[in-house]
């Protein structure tokens, strides 16, 4: 797991990044030859046409074909040369492997729900290394877009659509995906990770996660509090977040922001999921969203189940 | 009315006289108060920017107000500041005179695009202290702009009104080239300011009311509750990200053509040389306002249109790029055996050829297909664009006012302070803009509050941020240091000769220091072209030159 040392871009992992930087650094350095060879004629021309009196009158320059017909033909050339490059490598980032692996992403604000064709939840991306893995992508609300730098992969999240992505990376270890489409108040906070595993974790992972068909409640609140994205806002060790921690939630007495009081009883934790706005705990705001009131009620159930073991 | 021996400053006087002006001069500066005005507000939502992206965490502001902050940079500095200044203040000011016009085709519709420039500009600034505060970004993506409140639809529908002042003046500008000029005013004997101006006024014509309509969707949307970009309604967000860059793509060279026909009159002035390749560059500014149209999709590479589309999209992209590099090699090729005079306008014009060539080479960069996937919607692309719309466009302008100042005022300004204002500049934009191309390249995604949650893994965030924030105060002490030296110029400037550059186009050589009310006191009758230095006798004295041809100067 040697890292690269990346001299310009950023590290490196996926199997197309070697493809998209080869591109990057051969335009970078055709770049920073036209740039230094126009501004050294540039600095030159200043200096050895300087104005030596108030009365010169330069007689006027013919033009010259040679001249001008170069400076249209190798820009013209070198174009060519990176658009047909950058095409062939962008239908190559395109068109996902036949075997590639399925993962469906959901996006809303501001968190990423990743489900695995066997049913399996996270907020992060497992995905094993070695193996091309496709991105089926929607949006429950409005636009975002998963990057992921050290892969090369981006691409938007659009509601009312489907759009996708694929990668196959070539290291264990653990990367950071992130939102690049602006999608509001806590959009710099839409973060996630890619953890590539070994295939044999990545197995072991995705069996773990299934949950067992005798699992108690709790147990099923704990994967949807992961699933569903809670743990974005709200923490389990007293952390202060975006939402009040689980810690010592169940039983304490909350405080409003209008001042009010109420015991957090299981209905008061009931409507805290399904009504969020209507009573805001004071030093909050009214950040979170109304669609968990579209909870199966044997979910909400179990939220609260887990809720109140914490 | 009669004024022998008075000049358009002195002529009238009186709040009336200036806010019931039509005289295309006048006006120009009513448009110079204001978008100053526009940009010094502009200016400092950036700094406020750059001051919260200093340090990661919260610095000095929350998410909400970052939000609001960035957005109201972007809508300032593209429709009030950079879009009407240089066609709203040099084009007003300067091209009339250029083409030896007494005026504009039409004077009082001029001062009518100056009202409802203001009308919309007002809008768009009491939308957010009155109705409420807008964090969309400039771009008002649909479905977040639908999501909002009101003051999103109150704010376009600003950007809709100030966009119809775009139209009027570009209506304006083509009538005028067309109609008014002087005779032996030959279409290339226009020199490549006017050239450029008028291929704007092209494009305003035909591609503003665009945002037009694109706005009056939002609002029949919103009023009718009838699907058009919103997927709640059976709408499609991507239709609206179409239609916005149908328009805000040509409104790039709305941006930048007029910049570029600044720097070509600099380059020739300043070189005492003809300007290398004048057909090419005039008819290429023309060439550029209608390929302009059809370049819209390389804003949209990971948006979801199809791979075809973004095919042609990047291949048009680089069809128009290729005659824009042409025109670097053509204005430094202009110093060729010339006579250059480093004044500051020129090192203005040269400031502009070393920051547009870089916005142009990383334009190169960010068409590129497969590498775009990776640039697109990081600080890569707010660095590429700054380049281009800061460091071309408005470098360009600051240049052309420089340059044109003595006309305007009568007055000169300080040379020395003006050289080190421009190397301030020149050195806190860098600073600024190319540390965002490095953290860019590195996955720093733009529009985020914070990068604290990024620095585990690149912990370089931190240091390009810090840099580019000290960059921007760097920059903006620069920017004062011009406002400073201006105001002192119009206080205690030394008078200005009419003709302090020695150039040979009409403002200079046909009108006194400060032009009177009707620009010229007879119609000039052009005989040589706008950078035909080795015939102006005129102007530099008969000295070595082997023709003898000297123009009627009165």
């Amino acid at each position: 797991m040697e890292q690269r040392q990346a001299f310009w871009l950023p590290d490196a992992a996926s199997t197309y990044a070697g493809d998209v930087d080869a591109l990057f650094y051969f335009i970078l350095i055709v770049s920073v030859i036209l740039f230094a060879g126009v501004m050294a004629t540039m600095v030159l021309f200043a200096w050895r046409y300087r104005r030596r009196s108030a009365a010169d009158r330069p007689k006027p320059v013919k033009e010259n074909k040679i001249v001008e017909t170069s400076w249209i033909l190798v820009p013209t050339i070198l174009v060519a040369i990176v658009f047909v490059w950058g095409f062939r490598v962008f239908i190559h980032m395109n068109v996902a492997p036949p075997n590639a692996m399925e993962i469906t992403v959901r996006a809303q604000k501001w968190s990423w729900l990743f489900e695995y064709p066997n049913g399996v939840r996270a907020s992060a991306l497992h995905v094993p290394v070695g193996r091309p893995v496709k991105l089926t992508m929607s949006s429950a609300d409005v636009l975002h877009s998963l990057y992921v730098p050290a892969f090369r992969t981006k691409m938007d999240v659009v509601p009312g659509r489907y759009t996708y992505a694929w990668f196959e990376a070539t290291r264990q270890d653990t990367f950071l995906l992130m939102c690049t489409e602006y999608c509001g108040q806590q959009h710099s906070m839409m973060l996630s990770s890619v953890i590539v595993q070994s295939q044999d974790d990545f197995e072991a992972w995705l069996q773990e996660g299934l949950l067992a068909a005798d699992a108690s409640p709790a147990e099923r609140g704990e994967m949807l509090y992961t699933q569903q994205g809670c743990l974005a806002c709200h923490s389990l060790d007293g952390a202060p977040g975006t939402g009040p921690s689980f810690a010592g939630l169940a039983g304490s007495e909350r405080v409003f922001a209008d001042g009010t009081r109420r015991i957090a009883d299981d209905n008061y934790l009931r409507e805290a999921i399904t009504q969020p706005a209507t009573e805001i705990v004071e030093g909050y705001m009214a950040l979170m969203p109304g669609t968990y009131a579209l909870l199966e009620p044997d979910e909400i159930d179990a939220l609260v189940a887990f809720i109140k073991e914490h | 009315m009669s004024t022998a021996g008075q000049n358009y400053l002195s002529a009238s006087t009186g709040v009336r006289s200036w806010l019931l002006t039509t005289d295309h001069k006048r006006i120009g500066i009513l448009y110079a108060i204001a978008v100053a005005t526009f940009f010094l507000l502009g200016g400092i939502f950036a700094l406020l920017v750059r001051t919260e992206l200093a340090a990661p965490g919260e610095t000095i502001m929350g998410q909400d107000a970052y939000n609001q902050a960035f957005t109201l940079h972007g809508v300032v500095m593209v429709f009030l500041v950079i879009i009407p200044a240089i066609p709203g203040i040099l084009g007003n000011f300067v091209l009339p005179i250029q083409i030896g016009a007494k005026d504009v085709a039409f004077p009082r519709l001029n001062l009518f695009s100056w009202y409802i420039f203001m009308l919309g500009a007002l809008m768009a600034l009491s939308g957010w202290l009155v109705i409420g505060q807008v964090d969309t970004g400039w771009t008002f993506y649909t479905p977040y702009s639908a999501e909002g409140t009101s003051s999103v639809l109150w704010l376009t529908s600003a950007v809709f009104i100030a966009g119809f002042a775009s139209i009027f003046t570009g209506l304006n500008f083509i009538v005028t080239v067309h109609k008014m000029r002087a005779p032996g005013m030959a279409w290339n004997r226009l020199p490549l300011f006017v050239w450029a101006i008028y291929a704007t006024a092209i494009v305003q014509v035909l591609a503003t009311p665009v945002i037009g309509i694109t706005m009056v969707l939002l609002f029949l949307e919103r009023l009718l509750q009838i699907g058009i970009f919103d997927p709640a309604l059976g709408g499609d967000p991507v239709l609206f990200q179409h239609f916005f860059w149908f328009y805000s793509h040509p409104a790039v060279y709305i941006m930048i053509l007029p910049a570029m026909g600044i720097i070509s009159d600099l380059m020739g002035t300043f070189s005492r040389q003809q300007v290398s390749g004048y057909t090419f560059i005039a008819l290429s500014s023309v060439a550029i306002a209608f390929l302009g149209f059809l370049v819209w999709g390389h804003h949209m590479f990971v948006a979801g249109q199809s791979a075809l589309s973004s095919i042609i999209f990047s291949m048009l992209t680089f069809l128009i790029g290729i005659p824009t590099g042409i025109k670097v090699f053509n204005w430094v090729a202009t110093m060729y055996k010339g006579s250059v005079s480093l004044k500051t306008p020129m090192l203005y014009a040269l400031m502009f050829l070393f920051l547009f060539t870089i916005g142009g080479l990383t334009g190169i960069m960010v068409g590129v297909l497969a590498v775009d996937v990776h640039l697109h919607d990081t600080y890569f692309i707010v660095a590429h664009f700054h380049y281009v719309m800061m460091g071309g466009a408005l470098i360009g302008l600051i240049g052309g006012l420089h340059y044109w100042w003595p006309k305007i005022t009568g007055r000169m300004y300080s040379e020395t302070a003006g050289r080190i204002a421009a190397v301030l500049v020149f050195v806190g934009f860098n600073l600024t803009f190319f540390t965002q191309f490095v953290m860019g390249s590195r996955g720093m995604p733009r529009r985020y509050h914070d990068y604290a949650g990024l620095l585990d893994q690149y912990p370089e965030f931190a240091a390009y941020n810090l840099a580019s924030s000290v960059g921007s105060f760097v920059l903006a002490a620069g920017l004062f240091m011009i406002l400073a030296y201006a105001v002192h110029s119009l206080v205690r400037g030394k008078k200005a000769p009419a003709n302090p550059w020695g150039a040979v186009t009409l403002e200079w050589t046909h009108t006194g220091p400060i032009p009177d009310p009707h620009n010229f006191e007879k119609v000039p009758l052009v005989t040589r072209g706008p950078y035909d230095f080795h015939l102006a006798d005129d102007v530099l004295g008969a000295a070595a030159s082997a023709s003898s041809e000297s123009q009627d100067n009165t």
